[in-house]
């Protein structure tokens, strides 16, 4: 049953092959299409026709790889641009929300931190589409009462990085309110008594402890972001991001240069996922 | 000292009521009214039920919700069915050493873009998939069959995507339960599966309650998974809402859909809460 116990070798058997069949289906859709980057073959799909690197460097004009790919790049650093904002402003306004449900009093505190958990539970459809309402509602507001024609309020760039931020600072704020849990408050009355004011208490000692945290929830934001697509989808503009970009050219029929990009991105998730696994190991 | 603390708290309690009050309640406020306008016969906006009314007389519309809501909570029970083992696996039979590494291996294809493993997927099954191909020169079948574009397929797709939710909060569970209450069970000569119903299962409670609330809010409001691999048939809620705001832009009718999907989900996960007695926040964290 479980390690301590004897086991019958069947049930360790066969234990060990449904892992194995688990692990497999994980990992099969994600191995195929890393592989078939490199076939010599103008459709993702087998037989292999031997290996190349076209879908990677090929000028054009027949195969136009990925790093001559205009469009693509562009998307993908639009997709840096969104989710560098989102991950400085979430960052910001996590640790605000979590210094302050943690550390501080005040009325309706309750019913505010119920709120704050909400975008947890909205989908992020939902969230998608009430804030375009909400822009447009804004929109033709300040343009019928003072005339001005305001960009923002617009699917644009600004419009996706505030929706990312709206439910990605949950997450930041839930990651540093659980580090900020087991930090000894009476360093920071030390501090006080010692002379320091509130903030400079803040920002010398309690910040610099929760620093590993802060890291850590800005680099899952930065993913999160540069993932996103239910939320995103509503609210883009003219730049599509690189997840919206993908979408619309695999809904339409796909090329292996889509495989090549997908290598990349697992590549640079899978590095980005274990280098902030390894340093929270290692704070631990 | 006091005027200092009032300051602090003004400083952290600004931008969490801009960031709440701007982006989450005002929207969702103007969600809910939107979804009470319409246009009068001659064009005019007026207040209306008008869009909720479509939604209850067009079967296409309460059946697709009905649907969708349905599939969810199938997604979510086979996810619970498959996660169980693997995470037992994990936390309870694995060698302590590998138990760090499978976890990671676990993990990593989340954090893998949805798209890029829904396409993975598309490149398996599709006509000229590989499946297909390893199958055709197999001899196993002899006319490419389509395997996308059904609810199997979509399903499995869905699993797919939101299967990490439920493993990880389930290994957490699972690593606090003290071996010795098995050992004593198996002493006592219980069957295994008088062990996983009695033992296992009630202490994972907390676990399952926080996975199946984020799988089920996953599915349900998923459009990538249903929309590739489900296809044309796929009538998933999220494509009504979709179709609604930029086929249609018929906005109003849109933001009705947006509000039932919301209270859906809001109510599910409330009742899911009352029955195993537990309150967001502990689930949350």
């Amino acid at each position: 049953m479980i390690r301590s116990l004897p086991n019958a070798r069947t049930y360790t058997w066969s234990f060990n092959l449904f892992i194995l069949c688990y692990f497999t289906f994980l990992f099969a859709p994600l191995a195929v299409t890393c592989i078939l980057a490199f076939n010599d073959s103008n459709f993702p799909s087998l037989p292999w026709y031997g290996f190349s690197l076209d879908w990677f460097t090929s000028p054009g004009p027949e195969r136009v790889g990925i790093f001559h790919d205009e469009q693509n790049l562009r998307s993908i650093w639009t997709s840096f641009q969104t989710a560098f904002w989102v991950a400085l402003f979430s960052t910001v306004v996590g640790t605000c929300t979590a210094l302050l449900f943690e550390q501080e009093e005040f009325p309706m505190k309750n019913g505010l931190y119920f709120l704050m958990l909400a975008p947890l539970v909205i989908p992020g459809v939902i969230l998608g589409i009430s804030l375009l309402l909400a822009a447009n509602s804004a929109g033709t507001f300040f343009e019928d009462r003072f005339g001005i024609d305001i960009g923002l309020f617009r699917p644009s760039f600004w419009l996706v990085v505030f929706g990312q931020f709206s439910f990605i600072t949950t997450f930041v704020a839930l990651v540093v309110s659980a580090r900020l849990r087991k930090f000894d408050r009476t360093l920071e009355d030390a501090a006080m008594i010692l002379g320091a004011t509130r903030l400079e208490a803040i920002g010398l000692i309690t910040l610099r402890y929760l620093r590993p945290a802060i890291i850590g929830a800005a680099a899952v934001a930065f993913l999160m972001s540069f993932e996103n697509f239910n939320t995103t989808l509503f609210l883009v503009g003219s730049e599509p991001t690189l997840p919206i970009n993908l979408y619309l050219q695999v809904r339409d029929g796909s090329t292996p240069v889509i495989n090549a990009i997908s290598l990349l991105l697992i590549t640079g998730t899978s590095c980005l996922a274990l280098c902030n696994l390894y340093f929270s190991k290692k704070e631990d | 000292m006091k005027s200092g603390y009032r300051l602090t708290l003004w400083l952290f309690l600004a931008p969490v009521l801009l960031w709440l009050f701007l982006l989450i309640v005002i929207p969702h406020l103007d969600l809910l009214l939107m979804s009470f306008r319409g246009e009068s016969g001659v064009g005019n906006p007026v207040w209306t039920l008008q869009n909720y009314k479509n939604f209850f007389t067009e079967p296409i519309y309460w059946r697709t919700f009905v649907r969708t809501a349905l599939y969810a909570v199938i997604t979510t029970l086979c996810t619970f069915v498959l996660a169980l083992p693997v995470s037992f696996y994990i936390a309870k039979l694995a060698r302590p050493r590998t138990r760090g590494f499978l976890t990671v291996l676990l993990l990593l294809p989340f954090w893998v873009s949805e798209l890029v493993r829904v396409y993975g997927w598309m490149i398996l099954l599709r006509e000229s998939g590989v499946f297909n191909y390893v199958l055709l020169k197999m001899g196993i079948i002899h006319q490419p069959v389509e395997m996308l574009y059904n609810d199997v397929t979509m399903i499995m797709g869905l699993v797919y995507t939101s299967m990490l939710f439920m493993v990880v909060p389930l290994i957490s569970v699972m690593e606090s339960l003290d071996d010795s209450l098995i050992e004593a069970a198996y002493d006592l000569e219980a069957s295994k599966f008088a062990i996983l119903r009695t033992i296992i299962i009630p202490h994972c409670k907390p676990g399952i309650t926080s996975g199946a609330i984020v799988v089920f809010m996953l599915a349900l409001g998923n459009y990538l998974t249903p929309n590739l691999m489900g296809g044309k048939n796929s009538l998933w809620f999220t494509e009504q809402i979709y179709n609604q705001f930029i086929a249609s832009f018929n906005w109003n009718q849109g933001a009705a859909f947006g509000f039932l999907l919301l209270v859906l989900s809001s109510l599910i996960i409330w009742t899911g809460l009352k029955v195993t007695r537990q309150r967001l926040g502990e689930v949350a964290s």
